[in-house]
């Protein structure tokens, strides 16, 4: 997939909940679209997004007509005694012609290698794959091709990895960011019984509520749990467990005490991610709209195309995309930020 | 169906160096359980402290008749976590954490835990042909689940474990929660997780006792006791059960578990004895009953 493209020149993969989203990514200028199927196989599976495999074969035409690839994701954790709807859906993949397929769990990984030997087959972020031997191993095990690094690693980190790896890099610079590494978070489950793992959901809106107390304030719900609380003067967020606000014997005042709700931008160390060797550059956001993919992905093509022709990227529309406003460049710039 | 083996999990907390040999030794000389991991699992920077006790510990361990497996690393980041998983992977009997054990582990006898990800019997066969004798499960799975991961273990002749007390684990993360609730970094943490020996717990806006803080790791505010639910584990095909570490009397938790696995007391009585050393009394079980995790299903057999 990298073809013919000099290492200067990353691949751009964008997100698509739908296939109006995605043939508008492939017009604002995606190199590769990732996205899913309407089931539990796939990490960002909420109600009324993904793909049939009908319109994903319709969808999979349209991008390959325009040069673009089309990488598919069944990247939660195959769950006995369900596990024969994992397979199912790499057999869609392998049927309809996806360029790839980005998988997470060692069982679907193995049934990929020895099914689709020829499939090409991308480590998904889920795998939380984060030092050489790990990344290794799946290469040697399972002729992973791609690995996509958890958003934990500094940009010096992942130019080391780069270093002792046989496969390439694909690295997110722009969207949500969790706090939890990936593929290794339970919190979902535990406050509300569905396990993003499992069934490929993070805080599931059916589990949200929003509850206006007396004194004018709200509180965002995730199951029985008050995950913040918003003066009458604040706007409110989303209850995401892992940028919620607490308090602790010593902080009686609630506080942030994983993240704030934030979004990772990392247009300011594009060039830096290309000199380390990163093949592809990763937006999030399969559960975005369609304006929102067309903004991110047009910015970050013109950037891409600017940084590789030389020229000084504009990227200043990318901020006010960002949750709440707030920019972060999460793990990715310095140590500091763990 | 086998004799249940107990095991005592690895210590998750930064407890100092002489309160974790002491509690070493007294399982060594006093506690019924078959087999203990040691190993710092959640944070390569608390390595040092105990490095030196480990030899004699694990002597001990072995003296009291107890098996020993060096249980490694949960997530691997940095230069000093990647050589501290190369080291503790020469020992004989190693528990794979990350899969970044695998990668020299394979091809000779060793252990999953629990911070693996195992969900299908596709794993399970992988990593058994890979040289896995033994399973411990996911904190979060359903009983259905963990009956078809039995059943594969067993064509494996592999052993599966499932932790039945204790708090459990729930995340991992880069970020080093202990320092930010001090305003500190990871690099300059000053170790303050050592002041919580159980964890810092963390309590909503309207003070719900919600989660609880260890380093990098986020576990239950709550304690997992599957006193209720061990006869029905048993009867799937798990083989081990697992305790986890806390600063309450686990010599004595262990003989309430022993004598409830031998079925000379019952999960009422058990729990009662919880409760007689001072095991927080909000418990859950919500996992296994495929329930949000921090529920308590009644589940009296």
């Amino acid at each position: 997939m990298t073809g013919p493209e000099s290492p200067r020149k990353p691949e751009l993969v964008c997100p698509a909940g739908t296939p109006a989203a995605l043939r508008t990514a492939v017009d604002a200028g995606a190199d590769a679209i990732y996205c899913g199927l309407a089931n539990e196989t796939n990490a960002r599976n909420f109600a009324g997004l993904n793909f049939s495999p009908e319109s994903l074969a319709q969808s999979i035409a349209y991008a390959h007509q325009r040069n673009v690839h089309v990488l598919l994701a069944v990247n939660s954790f195959a769950t006995a005694p369900r596990t024969q709807m994992w397979k199912d859906s790499v057999d869609v993949a392998a049927r309809i012609g996806a360029d790839a397929v980005i998988v997470a769990d060692i069982g679907v990984a193995a049934y990929v290698a020895e099914k689709y030997p020829d499939m090409r087959l991308h480590l998904s972020v889920q795998a939380g794959a984060s030092s050489p031997e790990a990344i290794r191993y799946y290469c040697e095990q399972f002729g992973v091709k791609r690995v996509v690094l958890p958003r934990i690693l500094t940009v010096a980190e992942i130019s080391a990895i780069h270093r002792q790896i046989p496969c390439e890099i694909e690295a997110f610079v722009f969207g949500n960011i969790g706090m939890m590494s990936e593929g290794r978070c339970s919190l979902t489950n535990y406050a509300t019984g569905i396990s993003t793992n499992m069934h490929g959901v993070c805080s599931p809106a059916s589990a949200v509520q929003y509850v206006r107390r007396p004194d004018g304030s709200t509180s965002a719900e995730l199951g029985p749990f008050d995950i913040d609380c918003y003066s009458a003067d604040e706007s409110t967020g989303y209850p995401t467990i892992c940028k919620g606000r607490y308090t602790n014997v010593s902080r009686p005042d609630p506080y942030y005490a994983f993240e704030e709700p934030v979004t990772l931008n990392l247009s300011s160390l594009l060039p830096d991610l290309m000199n380390a060797g990163v093949t592809a550059l990763k937006i999030e956001g399969r559960q975005r709209s369609r304006s929102y993919v067309q903004m991110v992905v047009s910015a970050f093509r013109r950037a891409v195309d600017d940084i590789s022709a030389g020229r000084q990227p504009d990227l200043g529309g990318l901020a006010q995309l960002s949750e709440g406003g707030k920019e972060t460049q999460g793990a990715f710039k310095t140590k500091k930020w763990r | 169906m086998a004799a249940a083996s107990l095991t005592m999990g690895p210590i998750l907390f930064h407890w100092p160096e002489q309160q974790k040999r002491d509690f070493w030794f007294r399982i060594a000389d006093e506690a019924p359980v078959d087999t203990v991991y040691l190993g710092e699992v959640v944070c390569s920077k608390r390595t040092p402290f105990f490095d030196h006790s480990l030899e004699a510990v694990a002597e001990r361990l072995q003296r009291g008749g107890k098996r020993v497996i060096w249980s490694t690393l949960a997530e691997v980041v940095s230069k000093l976590d990647r050589k501290v998983i190369e080291s503790f992977c020469g020992f004989d009997e190693v528990e794979a954490n990350d899969v970044s054990a695998l990668y020299f582990l394979k091809g000779r006898p060793h252990r999953i835990g629990q911070y693996l990800n195992v969900y299908n019997e596709e794993t399970i066969r992988h990593l058994a042909g890979n040289g896995a004798s033994h399973f411990c499960l996911p904190v979060e799975l359903p009983l259905s689940t963990v009956s078809e991961l039995a059943r594969a273990a067993r064509e494996t002749n592999a052993g599966i474990e499932v932790q039945v007390f204790g708090k459990v684990s729930l995340a991992l993360s880069a970020r080093c929660y202990h320092a930010r609730a001090h305003g500190r970094t990871k690099d300059n943490c000053l170790f303050v997780c050592e002041n919580d020996p159980d964890g810092l717990d963390l309590k909503t806006h309207s003070g719900k006792p919600f989660l609880s803080v260890n380093g990098i790791q986020t576990l239950s505010e709550k304690y997992l006791n599957l006193s209720s639910e061990i006869a029905g584990l048993q009867a799937a095909g798990v083989s081990a059960f697992r305790l986890s570490p806390h600063s309450s009397d686990m010599v004595e938790i262990a003989s309430a578990y022993r004598q409830l696995l031998d079925g000379a007391i019952s999960a009422g009585e058990l729990d009662a004895r919880l409760d007689a050393v001072g095991v927080p009394a909000q418990r859950m079980n919500g996992f296994v009953h495929a329930q949000p995790g921090f529920a308590y299903v009644a589940n009296r057999p």
